[in-house]
C-alpha cells in the first residue's frame, strides 16, 4: 500500500474517481465466479413439435462452459460493471479526436421502433421502403454537408471507411490502367491510417509537419510522384489546426493524377463553415459516432459512411441506394460493374445510422454551423484557461475543435509526465484527455470539450488541471500514485501482456 | 433541436476571454477561397416531436418481424432477445463510454469484455477470442489475412456452400491483401474436396453451411492440415449447444455472425463479429484484447493488451486497421450468453433442430416443393425447391402475412432458404405451409 492511500487526508483524495469504487464480498469476481450448478435465468415455452436430433458424429459432446445464475444476479452483475465504468454522461469526456459529446437520447429511442429494429436485412425491397428511404436522406445529407456526389453507408467504422476509399483509389487508378504503389500520409496522421494503407495493398511515405504544425507543402511536393496513388489527411489536423494551404495541397496530389482522401474524423469543427468537397478533396470517410453523437458503444458499433466526387461514383461498394423518379419506390442496387464489391455483409451499421439521421435532422442547417461553432468556442476558450501551465504544442496556430498542449515543461521541471496528470483528473473527478497522441508531439495533451459543454465545466476542469500542475511541484509522489480513488489503482500493463491471461 | 448549452452572454464571455470579437473570427484560418458562403442546403433543425414523428413515419413504411412472421434467415436470424439484454447493455455508462484507453474508469466495460472472451471460448472451444470485429463477414476477411502470414503459402480456397455475401466481402479485402478467393465445388449442398497444395493458406468451410446443412466439417479440416493450410470455419454460435464445437472438430480460425447472442435484427447492424483462434496466433489477432492484471496494490484488474499489434501503436505494421469494434454488441451477447447458460445453449439448440425439422416436413409436404438437396441433414435452416420463381412466392407469403425465408440462386431461382428460430411456434410453421399451399395453387 503506498503512503497515500492509508489514512489519506481528503485533499489527497480529491474529490475522488467519478465511478463505483466499492463492492460487498458476494458481488466481486467475474459472472463465473457467482455461478452455481442448477441456477438458471433462462426459460422457453413448452415444446410444441416432435422432438428431434442431430446426428451423433457431429453432436456435442458435454455442455459449454457458460455461468449458471439467476436473473437477479445477473442483473445485479452487469449493473456493478456499469457502475465501474464513466461515460459522457457519467461527465465530461475530453478525450481528443474521440468527439465524446452528449448523445441524445431521443436518437436511442428512435432507433429502437420496431420498424427499424425489428427489420430483417434480406426482406424484399418492397417491404423495407422506409428503411431505403431514410439511407437515401441520410446519404445525401452528407453529401451536400462534405461536398461529394455520392456516399456509401456500409462501413460500420472509420477505419473500414479509410479501408474503403483506399480500395476505391486502387480501382481508380487501375480503371486508367496504372498501378500506383503509394499514398502519402502525414506525420501527424491517425495510426489507422497508415494500416489502412497496408490493408490496401499500398506503401506509406511520410510527409513531415513544419514549424507550424502544418504540412510542408514544399515537402509534399517534392515526396510525391507518379507512383502516389493519393493522399490521406485530416483538416483540421491532428494538432487540431487547419491546414491554411489546403489547396495548394489538394492541386499538388491532382497534379501528379493522385487523389486526396479526407479522414472526416476531424469534421466537427467544420460543419457548415468549409466543405472538404470545396477544398479539392476527392474521398471523404466520416465518423458518425463523432460529428453525428451517435453513441461511442464502450469502444463501438460506430458507423463510417464515404462520400466520392463524381468521377469516382461508379467505384463506390454495391449494394447502393437508388431511387426510382418515375415511381418513387427505392430499392438496392447490386449491378455495379466497377464496383470494388461489398465492405459488409449487410448494409452496414443501420441502426447507429437512424441515430445520426435524428442528430442530422434534428440540427438542420443552422444548427450544425452552431456545433461546429460552440466546440471550436469551447476549444479555444479552455486553451486560454491551461495554456500558462500546459503550453500549446504549436503556439502560432489557432485551435480548431481540439487542441494539443504538452507537459514537457513540467516533465522537465517535476518528473511529471502527462500521463501521471492524467492519472491525477481521476481523482480530481473527470476523465483525462487523449494523451501521447499525436505521435510527434512529446508528452503530448490532446484535450477536445465538445460543444456540448458548459463554461462551468470547462472552468472547472482547467481548475482540476491547474490543481494536479500545482501538485506536481509541491507533492510530485502524490501524482506518481494517482489514481488514488478509482475502482483499481495503476494497473500493471506489461504483467498484463507477459503472464497473458484473457479468459477465466 | 440544439444540445449546446451556451447562452449569449456565455458566448460574448467566452469570446472575450479569448480575446476575440466574434464566433467568425476562430474561423478566420480557414481560406476565404474555401469557406462555404451560403447555409448547407438542408431543412431547418426540427423538435423532438418533430423528428420521431418523421421517424415513425418511415418506420411505419417497413413490414418488421412483429408484422411478418419471420422466417427469413441466411445470416441474420429472429431469436428471441430477452429483457435483460438491453435493460444491461444499454445502459449509459458502458454505451456512452470509449475504447478503454484509461482502464481506471473503465473496469466495467474491460471486464464484460473479459467476461465476452471467456465466453467465446467456453462455446466455441477455443483457446483465444478478441473483443469483437465488425460482424461476420469482415470477421473472415480479418482471419484470411491472420492466416496468409507465410511466405509462398497465398491462396485462400473457399467451399460453394459459404454465404456468398461473406466470399463478396472476401472478394473486395482481397483486392487490397492480394489474393482472389477460389471456390471449390458443391456436391449435393455441401462443400467437396479441396486440393490443399503447399501454396494454400486456408480452408474455409461454413458449417452449417449458407443453405443449413451440416457439413463434413472434420474431413474437410483434416484436408486442409494435410496440406499445411489453416482451417477456418464459419460458426453459428447458437448452434454450439447441440454441435460440435469448431475447437473439437480442429478448426484453426473460428469466425462467427454474433447478431443471434441477443442483437437485434437491424435490417443488418449493428452486428458483431467473431473471431477465435488457437493460443499460437494470439499476436496475430486483428482488434482489442482484454487481458487480467493486478494493479499497484496487488488488486485484480484488466486492461487492452498485447496493444503492440494495434494500429496506434505500430501503424503500418498493425495486424489490422480495427479501431472501433463492436464493443456494445460484444456487452450484450455476454448478459445473452449469462442469462442462457449451459443447460439454456443446448435446450435452445434442440429447440431449433426439432422446429426446423418440422417445419421442412410441412413444407414438403406441400405439392410442388421439394428439398433442394435430398435427405441431407440441417441444423435450423433448409433449403426447398419451389415450382415456381422464389421471390414471386415470397411475394404471396407477405400478402398472407409471412416473412416465408430468403430466396437464393440456385435452380434458376427457384430455391427458397427458410430458417425456423426457437420463437417460431407449431401454428405459424402451419400457416406458413397453408399459404404456401395456397401461393403455388
Amino acid at each position: 500500500m503506498s503512503d497515500h492511500t492509508g489514512g489519506e487526508s481528503r485533499s489527497e483524495r480529491g474529490i475522488g474517481a467519478p465511478v463505483r469504487t466499492q463492492d460487498p464480498p458476494d458481488r466481486r469476481g467475474t459472472i463465473m465466479d457467482l455461478s452455481r450448478p442448477g441456477r438458471r435465468a433462462f426459460s422457453l415455452p413448452p415444446l410444441d413439435v416432435p422432438e428431434a436430433h442431430i446426428g451423433a458424429d457431429l453432436a456435442r459432446e458435454g455442455h459449454a462452459g457458460l455461468p449458471e445464475i439467476a436473473e437477479r444476479d445477473l442483473v445485479s452483475h452487469y449493473t456493478r460493471l456499469s457502475q465501474r465504468n464513466y461515460g459522457v454522461d457519467t461527465g465530461f469526456y475530453p478525450l481528443g479526436s474521440c468527439s465524446m459529446k452528449y448523445n441524445p437520447k431521443v436518437a436511442e429511442n428512435v432507433a429502437q421502433i420496431a420498424g427499424f429494429q425489428r427489420l430483417h436485412p434480406r426482406q424484399p425491397d418492397s417491404t423495407s421502403q422506409g428503411a431505403l428511404e431514410l439511407l437515401w436522406r441520410l446519404e445525401r445529407a452528407l453529401c451536400e454537408i462534405t461536398g461529394m456526389s455520392r456516399a456509401t453507408l456500409q462501413p460500420p467504422a472509420g477505419a473500414c471507411g479509410e479501408l474503403t476509399g483506399l480500395l476505391i483509389m486502387r480501382a481508380f487508378h487501375a480503371k486508367a490502367g496504372s498501378q500506383r504503389k503509394r499514398i502519402a500520409i502525414p506525420d501527424s496522421s491517425h495510426g489507422t491510417n497508415p494500416a489502412s494503407v497496408r490493408l490496401a495493398g499500398f506503401e506509406a511515405v511520410h510527409v513531415p509537419s513544419d514549424a507550424r504544425g502544418l504540412v510542408d507543402v514544399g515537402a509534399l511536393e517534392k515526396l510525391i510522384d507518379e507512383d502516389v496513388a493519393g493522399l490521406m489527411l485530416t483538416n483540421p489536423n491532428t494538432l487540431g489546426l487547419f491546414e491554411e494551404e489546403i489547396e495548394r495541397i489538394t492541386a499538388a496530389v491532382h497534379r501528379i493524377g493522385g487523389l486526396v482522401y479526407y479522414d472526416g474524423a476531424n469534421l466537427n469543427a467544420i460543419l457548415g463553415r468549409c466543405r472538404p468537397g470545396d477544398m479539392g478533396f476527392d474521398i471523404v470517410h466520416i465518423n458518425t459516432h463523432k460529428t453525428f453523437a451517435t453513441p461511442h458503444g464502450g469502444g463501438g458499433p460506430g458507423a463510417g459512411p464515404v462520400g466520392v466526387s463524381e468521377r469516382l461514383v461508379p467505384f463506390l461498394p454495391v449494394p447502393r441506394v437508388e431511387r426510382d423518379e418515375a415511381s418513387g419506390a427505392f430499392a438496392l442496387n447490386e449491378d455495379e460493374p466497377d464496383s470494388i464489391g461489398r465492405m459488409h455483409g449487410f448494409h452496414g451499421n443501420f441502426g447507429v445510422l437512424v441515430r445520426a439521421y435524428a442528430y442530422v435532422f434534428l440540427h438542420g442547417r443552422e444548427g450544425l454551423k452552431e456545433v461546429a461553432e460552440r466546440s471550436v468556442l469551447n476549444a479555444n476558450y479552455l486553451a486560454s484557461k491551461v495554456k500558462d501551465l500546459f503550453p500549446l504544442a504549436y503556439p502560432d496556430g489557432r485551435p480548431m475543435h481540439e487542441f494539443v498542449a504538452t507537459a514537457r515543461p513540467l516533465k522537465e521541471r517535476t518528473g511529471i509526465r502527462a500521463m501521471d496528470i492524467a492519472k491525477r483528473v481521476v481523482d480530481l473527478g473527470y476523465h483525462p484527455s487523449t494523451v501521447y497522441f499525436p505521435l510527434v508531439v512529446e508528452e503530448a495533451m490532446m484535450i477536445e470539450p465538445t460543444e456540448t459543454e458548459t463554461r462551468e465545466t470547462l472552468d472547472a476542469f482547467a481548475e482540476a488541471l491547474r490543481r494536479a500542475h500545482k501538485e506536481a511541484h509541491e507533492d510530485p509522489e502524490l501524482l506518481h500514485e494517482a489514481p488514488l480513488t478509482a475502482p483499481v489503482r495503476r494497473l500493471d500493463e506489461a504483467r498484463a501482456a507477459r503472464h497473458l491471461k484473457l479468459r477465466w | 433541436m440544439r444540445f449546446a448549452p451556451h447562452t449569449d452572454d456565455d458566448v460574448q464571455g467566452m469570446l472575450e476571454a479569448i480575446g476575440l470579437g466574434s464566433l467568425d473570427e476562430l474561423f478566420h484560418q480557414i481560406p476565404a477561397s474555401v469557406r462555404l458562403e451560403r447555409p448547407l442546403d438542408l431543412p431547418e433543425g426540427v423538435s423532438e416531436m418533430e423528428i420521431v414523428s418523421d421517424l415513425r413515419l418511415l418506420a411505419g413504411k417497413n413490414r418488421h418481424a412483429d408484422d411478418l412472421v419471420c422466417f427469413a434467415g441466411g445470416g441474420a436470424y429472429d431469436h428471441f432477445v430477452p429483457a435483460v439484454v438491453w435493460a444491461l447493455a444499454g445502459r449509459s455508462e458502458f454505451y456512452t463510454s470509449y475504447t478503454p484507453y484509461q482502464p481506471e474508469l473503465s473496469q466495467g466495460v474491460l471486464q464484460a469484455l473479459f467476461e465476452y472472451q471467456s465466453m467465446i471460448c467456453e462455446l466455441t472451444s477455443m483457446e483465444v477470442s478478441n473483443a469483437s470485429l465488425y460482424d461476420g463477414a469482415s470477421a473472415l476477411a480479418e482471419a484470411v489475412n491472420l492466416s496468409r502470414t507465410t511466405p509462398g503459402r497465398d491462396r485462400v480456397l473457399v467451399s460453394a456452400a459459404v454465404d456468398p455475401r461473406y466470399v463478396e466481402t472476401l472478394r473486395t479485402y482481397g483486392r487490397g491483401a492480394g489474393y482472389e478467393p477460389e471456390i471449390f465445388d458443391l456436391e449435393q449442398g455441401r462443400g467437396g474436396t479441396p486440393q490443399v497444395g503447399d501454396d494454400v493458406a486456408c480452408v474455409i468451410v461454413q458449417h452449417p453451411n449458407a443453405y443449413g446443412l451440416l457439413e463434413p466439417a472434420r474431413d474437410l479440416f483434416g484436408l486442409a492440415h494435410a496440406g499445411g493450410a489453416r482451417a477456418i470455419q464459419i460458426f453459428d454460435p447458437l448452434s454450439l449447444g447441440v454441435l460440435a464445437p469448431p475447437g473439437d472438430l480442429r478448426a484453426d480460425i473460428a469466425v462467427a455472425e454474433g447478431q443471434s447472442l441477443g442483437n437485434h435484427l437491424n435490417f443488418g447492424g449493428p452486428y458483431l463479429g467473431i473471431i477465435a483462434t488457437r493460443l499460437d496466433d494470439v499476436r496475430r489477432l486483428p482488434g482489442r484484447i482484454v487481458g487480467e492484471t493486478l494493479d499497484v496494490d496487488g488488486q485484480t484488474g484488466y486492461v487492452l493488451t498485447l496493444q503492440a499489434r494495434e494500429q496506434h501503436i505500430r501503424r503500418e505494421k498493425a495486424t489490422s486497421n480495427i479501431c472501433t469494434n463492436q464493443t456494445l454488441m460484444a456487452i450484450a451477447a455476454t448478459v445473452y450468453l449469462a442469462w442462457l447458460g449451459p443447460e439454456g445453449l443446448a435446450e435452445l439448440g434442440r429447440r431449433c433442430v426439432s422446429k426446423a425439422a418440422y417445419a421442412a416436413e410441412r413444407l414438403t409436404d406441400v405439392p410442388g416443393v421439394e428439398p433442394l438437396f435430398g435427405g441431407a441433414a440441417f441444423f435450423k435452416e433448409f433449403p426447398l425447391r419451389l415450382p415456381r420463381p422464389a421471390s414471386e412466392v415470397l411475394d404471396g407469403l407477405i400478402e398472407r402475412g409471412f416473412l416465408g425465408g430468403v430466396p437464393l440462386d440456385d435452380a434458376d431461382g427457384h430455391a427458397l432458404l427458410v430458417a425456423v428460430t426457437e420463437r417460431r411456434t407449431r401454428e405459424e410453421i402451419d400457416g406458413l405451409a397453408l399459404a404456401l399451399k395456397e401461393v403455388l395453387a
